[in-house]
């Protein structure tokens, strides 16, 4: 009982942490999708020889339309995230009936963490994986592969999805999902200027003669917008998948569970599983509890990495 | 114009002391109804399981109607059950009830018809089910009950608990908790 006392406190100061960061990140989205817009505007209105003061409405106005878009974009992925996370990763919703020992596990639990029950997922891949989502308690779901249900025994599963649970419980769901699309959505214009870019590069060199001014100035901001969009894509997946957060969720997962051995027992097992899930990609695998997509290797990814080293948190839970 | 400033002073002080007043005030009773709806989630699943108790007496007596002592003892510890009023009452009711359908599972033992039975199965599955839930929900409970007598006991909640009537809940204590010392002084839960 000697750590509980502190778990309600460190429960709720999370929750508003997550709550405040949640909102931050919408807003520094909007702000950088409001520069890049203005920013753009700015080199078409110099292009088009705009003298200086039409020039400060365009740019006022365009950066406005960027601020506006990207708002409603927040908005529609406050609510819609989560769908669009399971509908990627090929969940189907089961019932009681059909997943009696997943469903069990999940309402104990949630008992025991005092959460509404949420909706239960399973992807059909036979890689052991699982996350959680959903924006507030009262809206998520926990999701399981197939490969989790028949590997694991039931306390290691008891264990992993106490992991999940805790994640819901103190809304990192919240932070973690509408990180999907704000990154999903960066990672995609960035990649879809990138190669314009190069387009726009291989095209200036076959006709010089007269288009070469502007194919220029575009290119010039094709490159501003990769330059400025890919680190801040990166950062928000790493800001996502801050290390303490998985640490956290394994620290009050082994509390809920009651038995710290479980899930570093499951940990271990899911480590050891060398297969790739395949619906995973770079947007979503800071969902899960052990990265699934299991490509790296060398140091330098280690840096990067979404997840902390396994072994340091089977490490940790064995301490426990 | 000083006396005007000493005003100010003293009522900006005074706001300030009743603003932290009913911040903390409002946290007891957020912390009081968290322990309120925490045990309304342990005495769902209580009567849950003292509802399965008639249909499995029956079962049981079925094949054994002469166990008459083991079957009395499970009926009168889930009648206690019902009537338990506090934590710590129900936590002693519920653990009688715990130790007599152990006897009475230890009955079944001997009649391998009875065992095999699928009433019985469903019946033992739906008990077994029944007290992983008590004991996460007792988990959950305990630990909202910790947080809010904790704050009935500390600074500076303590004078704005006492002033206000709040009371300390009672633990649920489980089985191998009941021997351990007692950690509050239980009153009657408010």
């Amino acid at each position: 009982m000697e750590g509980s006392v502190e778990q309600p406190v460190l429960i709720y100061d999370r929750i508003d942490k997550n709550r405040r960061n949640t909102i931050l990140l919408f807003l520094a989205f909007a702000i950088v999708i409001a520069v890049l817009f203005g920013a753009v505007g700015a080199i078409f209105g110099l292009y088009g020889g705009l003298e200086a003061k039409q020039l400060g409405p365009l740019v006022g106005s365009v950066a406005a339309i960027g601020l506006v878009t990207a708002l409603a974009f927040s908005w529609v992925s406050y609510y819609a995230s989560s769908s669009v996370v399971l509908g990627i990763s090929e969940a189907h919703e089961v019932t009681k009936e059909q997943e009696p020992v997943l469903w069990g596990v999940v309402e104990n639990l949630c008992i025991g963490a005092g959460l509404p029950m949420p909706k239960v997922y399973v992807i059909e891949d036979s890689a052991p994986n699982a996350f959680a989502t959903g924006r507030d308690p009262q809206h998520a779901a926990v999701c399981a592969t197939r490969g989790l249900l028949d590997k694991l025994e039931r306390r290691e599963l008891e264990g992993v999805i106490a992991h999940e649970l805790s994640h819901i419980g103190n809304y990192d769901t919240r932070v973690m999902t509408v990180m999907v699309m704000l990154a999903g959505l960066a990672a995609l214009v960035s990649d879809v200027m990138l190669r314009f870019t190069w387009y726009g590069s291989g095209s200036r060199s076959n006709n010089r003669d007269k288009g070469g001014g502007a194919a220029g100035a575009i290119i010039l901001i094709l490159a501003i917008v990769v330059i400025v969009l890919t680190p801040i894509a990166a950062a928000l997946l790493k800001m996502a998948v801050s290390r303490q957060r998985e640490y956290l969720a394994d620290a009050s997962g082994a509390l809920l569970c009651r038995n710290p051995d479980a899930l570093a027992d499951a940990l271990q097992k899911i480590s050891q599983d060398k297969e790739p899930l395949e619906v995973a990609n770079k947007a979503t695998e800071h969902l899960y509890i052990t990265n699934p997509l299991q490509e790296h290797a060398s140091a330098l990814n280690n840096l990067f990495d979404t997840h902390p080293p396994i072994e340091r948190r089977i490490e940790l839970l064995r301490a426990m | 114009m000083a006396l005007i400033i000493v005003i100010i002073v003293l009522v900006v002080l005074a706001l300030l002391l009743l603003f932290f007043t009913i911040g903390i005030y409002n946290g007891l009773v957020r912390s009081r109804n968290r322990t309120r709806e925490a045990w309304s989630a342990i005495d769902v699943q209580l009567r849950r399981r003292a509802s399965l108790v008639p249909n499995l007496v029956e079962t049981v007596k079925g094949y054994a109607g002469h166990e008459r002592e083991v079957f009395e003892n499970v009926t009168r510890a889930r009648s206690q059950l019902e009537q338990a009023g506090g934590a710590q009452q129900a936590a002693q009711a519920n653990n009688m009830l715990t130790q007599a359908l152990r006897s009475l599972f230890a009955v079944a033992e001997a009649y391998p018809q009875l065992r095999a039975s699928e009433n019985f199965m469903a019946l033992q599955r739906d008990l077994t089910d029944i007290e992983e839930k008590i004991a996460f929900s007792r988990d959950f409970y305990n630990r909202n009950v910790l947080d809010y007598n904790t704050r009935l006991q500390t600074f500076p909640s303590v004078v704005i608990a006492r002033n206000f009537g709040f009371q300390p809940r009672e633990f649920f204590e489980a089985e191998e908790e009941a021997r351990q010392e007692v950690r509050v002084d239980f009153s009657t839960g408010s």
